[in-house]
């Protein structure tokens, strides 16, 4: 056991810092703490990753992936982080594919994989329904077979970036007849631009445009487009869902995240000093980076175990659970330390720069939006309480 | 970075964990605990011939190992017996005074009895006033021709009864809470004008307040530098808060299986409890506590021999940690076992204590986080 860096290590390190100086689109920069993105600035991050050959660093090596071990993963994470690169979305890179490797036919992995590790197509999530959310398998988006197609009917909700996707991977009921509800679930691949498929923005409480309800009106989709075998989608779903949770830590990323709050907290003044030195605040702040370091050494476990090949333990599935409560209060403290200036509202306000008086300092702007918006991370991916549930029958036994 | 054990280290884990299952079970560690000596001196001598004493010492300074992860390994597994031998006050304080701070003589006189098993530590540190701070020595050291004269009071001198030698700080020059001036000293606890008043303590452990009055000793006597013993005893300190952190995760392992159990077997509205969501959930939240406190286990462990700043932020985050996992894992066993988690008879309530007494050793959590802050903002 040791957490020593081999020079090896290191010299990657250093190569990954000089890929990210020299080859992070430039158009980019400073776009992750504005909260700032486009379709287009997610591709162009993903196509120069691509073209460096480290489009997919997860992927097994046959499809593209790296080959890199869980420490060179491990590092590449924190120097995206440091760097503040706009992250890579889920949807397609670390949801879908898995997915497809291991149930999809050869076709599709042909097709779909290297449209997603080169940057080609945008994919989002059709998982969640109105009346189907931690209950997912109440679902009711209905696919109805007719000849070479089938024809979908239904909503989807919680739709994250839709608004951008190229393709949308859908749970639908094929058998109304099956027993259970987990039974008679297929896994369907759908063209956003077939006719009938229509995204309508859901405005959330910080202000922003992230999420969509999805609506299908008798939607014709190729049979082609059925991954794996019909009334098996339930397999496949949770399989998904088994990989959504590893990399939802966001370890890294929290510490960038506890740095920049340090930042704050040290020119923000309460009583006349620096607010960090209120022992009250030092110590909420102090406690952050220490849950922050169990996390990090829980995944480091998870990751060494998942590189000797024994799949990821039981302390993976804290990751979840831990993440989120670290993400969401980094932003609290955050809101706090910035004092008045939470309140300006700025969504669609002239941008930083303009020639008017200031309102606050920059960082304040977002302080209020990112609170209320990161309240989403405990709740999406399986409930925190669902995860708690899935420990106590999973893990313990219960 | 690496994060596997050796298949020596998977070797120590085994021989420990199978002399804890067969030889140290509950009834048994009862029994010790409560008899006159209130420890087995045969079960020592058995560590040593099992070579867990040596363990934690290198080859070349006559041991079996390594250092701080094979004391890792040992006392994870002792925490799952709540053992009641001096490993740590030995092996861990004792062994690492020698280690960092040790002459190569005092090393050559003392390193290979203590894995031999004749020489056992007790650290004589802590004050009636002085709470968790090691700087804070009121006992003195003056010093006479080549030696020096000790006199003061140490307190709850844990493992004092079973000790041939005390490792006691001193001050030799300065003020009562100025960090120069703090020396360290091992001391034969037959020295001429030591006296001690040996106790039980509330976790089955015994202890000691210990009285120098004009005690003598030679320069020999003396371990690391004069008057700069104090970044030694915090180095010492801080592999000590380690070793008590895996302790503490064998602890909480036990309690942990122990509630899943009974919750599974208690019986009440016609089901078991475990069946209950808002007992699942404390259960998970238990569970939970007790792998992040694992990870900040092997995270200190590794930072050992990290630079200063680096390893006493571990230390405090480690110890701040394992401290607030204590509280929910061991308030939260007792609550669902229910009125039995409150008896003498079940090892629940044995546990409790043991984790409750952990919390504050070497400092408590409220002292680790100031002291993280404090190091954060330097």
């Amino acid at each position: 056991m040791d957490v020593q860096f081999t020079p090896e290590e290191i010299a990657f390190r250093e190569e990954v810092r000089t890929f990210l100086e020299n080859e992070y689109p430039a158009e980019l920069r400073g776009k992750y703490s504005r909260d700032e993105y486009s379709k287009e600035d997610f591709l162009l991050w993903q196509r120069t990753l691509y073209k460096r050959g480290w489009g997919a660093p997860a992927w097994p090596k046959q499809y593209g992936g790296t080959g890199w071990n869980a420490t060179q993963k491990y590092i590449f994470q924190e120097e995206c982080a440091r760097a503040e690169t706009l992250p890579i979305p889920p949807f397609g890179m670390s949801m879908l594919a898995p997915v497809l490797m291991a149930f999809a036919s050869d076709e599709q992995k042909n097709y779909y994989l290297p449209r997603i590790i080169q940057g080609v197509d945008f994919w989002c999530q059709g998982y969640s329904e109105p009346g189907a959310g931690s209950d997912l398998a109440s679902l009711k988006t209905k696919a109805v077979r007719e000849g070479d197609h089938y024809i979908i009917n239904g909503q989807k909700t919680w739709t994250t970036l839709g608004h951008f996707a190229d393709w949308i991977f859908v749970l639908c009921r094929t058998d109304p007849t099956a027993k259970k509800p987990q039974e008679g679930i297929s896994f369907i691949l759908v063209d956003m631009k077939t006719p009938g498929v229509e995204v309508r923005p859901i405005i959330t409480m910080d202000g922003g445009h992230e999420v969509n309800e999805t609506w299908f009106t008798d939607v014709k989709v190729p049979v082609a487009n059925l991954v794996g075998k019909e009334n098996e989608g339930w397999t496949y779903a949770k399989y998904l869902l088994a990989h959504e949770r590893t990399g939802i830590a966001g370890v890294a990323r929290s510490k960038k995240g506890i740095e920049r709050l340090r930042e704050i907290a040290s020119v923000e003044l309460d009583q006349g000093q620096p607010i960090i030195r209120n022992p009250e605040f030092a110590k909420k702040i102090s406690e952050l980076e220490i849950d922050l370091t169990a996390l990090e050494y829980t995944e480091l476990r998870t990751l060494a175990r998942e590189s000797q090949g024994k799949g990821p333990g039981p302390e993976s599935s804290i990751l979840k659970i831990k993440g989120t409560e670290i993400q969401q209060r980094i932003t609290e403290l955050t809101l706090e330390a910035v004092g008045v200036y939470g309140a300006p509202y700025f969504r669609g306000f002239p941008k930083d720069g303009d020639n008017m008086f200031p309102i606050g300092p920059d960082y304040a702007h977002l302080a209020a939006p990112m609170y209320a918006n990161m309240r989403k991370t405990s709740i999406y991916g399986g409930s925190n309480e669902i995860q708690h549930n899935i420990i106590a029958k999973m893990v313990l036994g219960l | 970075m690496d994060f596997s054990f050796t298949s020596e280290q998977d070797m120590l884990r085994d021989t420990v964990a199978k002399l804890v299952a067969q030889q140290y079970d509950f009834d048994t560690r009862r029994k010790v605990a409560k008899s006159d000596a209130g420890w087995r001196p045969e079960m020592w001598s058995q560590f040593a011939e099992l070579g867990l004493l040596g363990a934690a010492f290198s080859e070349a300074e006559g041991g079996f190992g390594n250092g701080p992860i094979e004391a890792m390994i040992v006392m994870e597994e002792f925490g799952k017996g709540l053992v009641i031998e001096p490993y740590l006050q030995t092996v861990v304080i004792g062994g690492n005074f020698l280690r960092h701070g040790g002459t190569a003589a005092q090393k050559e006189e003392l390193i290979p009895s203590l894995i031999g098993g004749e020489t056992i530590f007790a650290f004589a540190y802590s004050e009636p006033k002085s709470r968790f701070d090691l700087n804070d020595v009121s006992t003195t050291a003056k010093k006479d021709g080549a030696g020096y004269v000790l006199n003061g009071h140490k307190a709850v001198v844990l493992g004092g009864p079973f000790a041939t030698h005390l490792i006691v700080t001193a001050r030799t020059s300065g003020g009562q809470r100025d960090a120069k001036g703090v020396s360290v000293f091992i001391v034969p606890k037959g020295a001429k004008g030591v006296t001690t008043r040996d106790y039980p303590t509330v976790d089955g452990l015994r202890a000691s307040e210990v009285y120098f009055e004009n005690v003598a000793v030679g320069a020999d006597a003396l371990v690391g530098q004069a008057d700069n013993g104090l970044s030694l005893t915090e180095k010492v300190v801080d592999n000590a808060i380690a070793a008590l952190c895996a302790e503490a995760v064998g602890c909480f392992k036990v309690l942990n299986e122990a509630t899943i159990s009974y919750a599974k077997q208690r019986k009440q509205f016609g089901q078991p409890i475990a069946n209950f969501q808002v007992l699942q959930h404390r259960m998970v939240d238990m569970f939970m506590a007790a792998e992040q406190a694992a990870s900040m286990t092997y995270m200190v462990t590794l930072k050992l021999d990290e630079a200063d700043k680096a390893r006493k932020m571990a230390a405090s985050a480690a110890k701040v940690q394992i401290g607030k996992a204590g509280k929910l894992i061991s308030q939260d066993a007792v609550q669902i076992h229910g009125g039995m988690g409150m008896t003498d008879e079940l090892n629940v309530g044995h546990f409790f204590k043991r984790v409750t007494m952990i919390e504050s050793q070497f400092g408590n959590t409220d002292w680790h986080l100031r002291r993280y802050t404090e190091l954060s903002a330097s």
